[in-house]
């Protein structure tokens, strides 16, 4: 489904990802791993046509989209979340998920005077819409509040309420754990587990919890460097003595005291 | 005739609050919901006035003109006029972050007045263009002036209704999602170079409506009405002090910032000839000092964008009840 095929990208002299190949198959949550600083944001920014990449290719459902900008491959399926939230600070929670979804009458300047009753009956659509999406969040109490005066976790929470507003293909999620409660966590986990098995999305998830990884994710991808070190299933890759040095190390040092 | 007198300069007061209200809601547009810098109102507002004046003027030697259509066909054409221009510049500069845009657009104002200034043949030079019919000025005085006032509320409210309906609409939403993040807002399907030059090229088209009323009820324009001070700058304070991302609070503003500039001119009319001169500059400092202490104490204006943002902390009561409500009513806490 997605192919990145020896992808460079430099700030500057500095190569924040440098040459780095991997297929993601279709229905798969892959987790990426790595370090601090492995590259791994700037990957998900590259694949989600954030950032244009030096070198090297990238293909999403078979066509090259190496040089399609974020809207564009939104509009083919691809949705990211960011690490550190995004959130429309200005707009309620409820604006933040209803702006989402693609094709809206209303966006259109003339829609609103010519066709008001079709703007009004997709509005009430997307209304409901946000608002189970909420419902699931357990967010509803906040609905009409700034999305700025959301606390971290929530903001957390509305970025990934937004990949649910629109029929996704790939979504990337930039660690959607952090600052989010365990409770909630693990319905995060299975929220997940339930787009992919029953609606047929494909994830790609950066994560530093180990937990979330092991449980979701087949097959994990580390990266260190800029680069993949090693691809494979969960065990595997935590087993690996690279993955030790580069970003487990600590577990081993751990298990030899 | 006292009272009459009085009469009279509270319309003539009025008219001139309508017409900038119209140009405070024009780069509301582009500024409160969009978070476009345009540092170039005077420029629109002139080819505006420009545009209307040579359609609806007789005819007269060594420039353009004599069409003398309609008024109201000068006002579309001068919405028209302004937008064409504003689409190639938006296409180039809107580019640009904030700072840069506000560059680019005093550049690109002053470089419209000096090519009015210039181009003699078109806008009849520094002499400008005379005699630009006011509708209903066979009337009295004073019935022009009602009469005219009476124009300029109603495009106002259309204006404003206009403006309203749209960013009430799924666009507003969406262009208040672009001015809030840009990145997420790309990430999120939204065209963002698209979208901006959109609400560039409509409130820079509304600009050249409320430069056309102007030269209407001057019945001249010449390029000196091309001032940065008075057509760009003054708008822009009218807007923050009054509250940008809200329609309400710019036309507050455009109301307190017009009756203390117009009544500092009372003062400084009545010292003695050689204060008067010096006290003129005294009148940009007030104005000036008015907007310091209005960013440094509240910086969001005067009427801010929603209610809500400064009483986030106590929306428990209203959570529960707002299912069917995109937007919760902002009235009650303010």
């Amino acid at each position: 489904m997605l192919e990145v095929d020896q992808l460079t990208m430099s700030f500057g002299g500095f190569k924040a990802v440098c040459d780095c190949s991997f297929k993601v198959q279709e229905g798969t949550i892959t987790g990426l791993v790595g370090p601090n600083g492995a590259g791994k944001t700037t990957l998900f920014n590259l694949v989600a046509g954030a950032f244009q990449p030096t070198a090297g290719k990238i293909r999403f459902l078979g066509k090259d989209v190496t040089k399609l900008s974020s809207d564009q491959l939104f509009h083919r399926g691809l949705v990211r979340t960011f690490q550190i939230p995004h959130e429309f600070h200005r707009l309620t929670v409820l604006e933040n998920l209803m702006m989402v979804p693609p094709k809206q009458a209303g966006e259109n300047l003339w829609a609103n005077w010519f066709q008001p009753n079709a703007v009004a009956r997709q509005e009430k659509a997307l209304r409901e819409k946000a608002w189970q999406t909420l419902e699931f969040l357990e967010m509803t109490h906040v609905a009409s509040q700034l999305a700025g005066a959301l606390s971290g976790g929530q903001k957390k929470l509305l970025e990934l309420g937004r990949t649910m507003m629109t029929d996704a293909k790939l979504v990337l999620l930039d660690e959607p754990a952090a600052g989010v409660n365990r409770t909630l966590l693990r319905k995060l986990e299975e929220k997940i587990q339930i787009l992919n098995q029953q609606r047929g999305y494909t994830f790609i998830l950066i994560e530093h919890d180990m937990e979330m990884i092991e449980k979701l994710c087949q097959p994990v991808i580390c990266m260190a460097e800029g680069t993949v070190l090693i691809e494979g299933d969960f065990q595997k890759v935590r087993q690996d003595p690279r993955v030790l040095e580069a970003y487990l190390g600590e577990v081993v040092t751990h298990g030899e005291a | 005739m006292e009272l009459l007198g009085y009469l009279n300069y509270a319309v003539y007061m009025a008219i001139f609050i309508g017409i900038y209200a119209i140009l405070a809601l024009a780069l509301n547009i582009q500024w409160g919901f969009t978070g476009l810098f345009n540092a170039g109102v005077a420029g629109f507002f002139a080819v505006g006035a420009y545009t209307s004046a040579i359609l609806t003027s007789a005819a007269a030697e060594g420039r353009l003109g004599g069409y003398e259509l309609p008024v109201i066909v000068g006002w579309l054409a001068s919405m028209l006029a302004a937008g064409a221009i504003a689409w190639p510049i938006g296409k180039i500069c809107l580019r640009f972050r904030s700072d840069y845009l506000a560059i680019a657009t005093i550049g690109i104002a002053e470089i419209i007045r000096l090519v009015i200034k210039s181009e003699g043949w078109l806008t009849g030079g520094a002499r400008g263009i005379s005699k630009i019919p006011r509708p209903f000025s066979d009337f009295e005085y004073l019935y022009t002036q009602l009469s005219y006032l009476a124009l300029v509320m109603i495009a106002l409210f259309l204006v404003y209704y206009m403006i309203e309906r749209q960013l009430k609409a799924p666009w507003g939403r969406m262009m208040r999602a672009i001015r809030d993040n840009e990145a997420a807002a790309n990430a999120m399907g939204k065209n963002i170079e698209a979208r901006r030059l959109q609400a560039f090229v409509f409130g820079s088209a509304i600009m050249g409506l409320g430069g056309a009323m102007l030269a209407h009820y001057y019945r001249s324009i010449t390029p000196e009405a091309i001032d940065p001070m008075i057509a760009t700058f003054l708008v822009w304070i009218m807007l923050i002090l009054g509250g940008s991302g809200n329609n309400k609070g710019a036309i507050l503003g455009v109301v307190v910032v017009w009756i203390i500039w117009s009544m500092s001119e009372f003062v400084t009319d009545s010292l003695p000839a050689e204060y008067a001169i010096k006290a003129k500059y005294l009148r940009i400092f007030i104005i000036g000092l008015l907007l310091q202490l209005v960013l440094r104490f509240r910086p969001e204006g005067i009427l801010p964008e929603t209610a809500k943002s400064s009483t986030s902390t106590s929306d428990q009561q209203t959570s529960n009840n707002n299912k069917g409500e995109a937007e919760p009513s902002p009235a009650q806490s303010a």
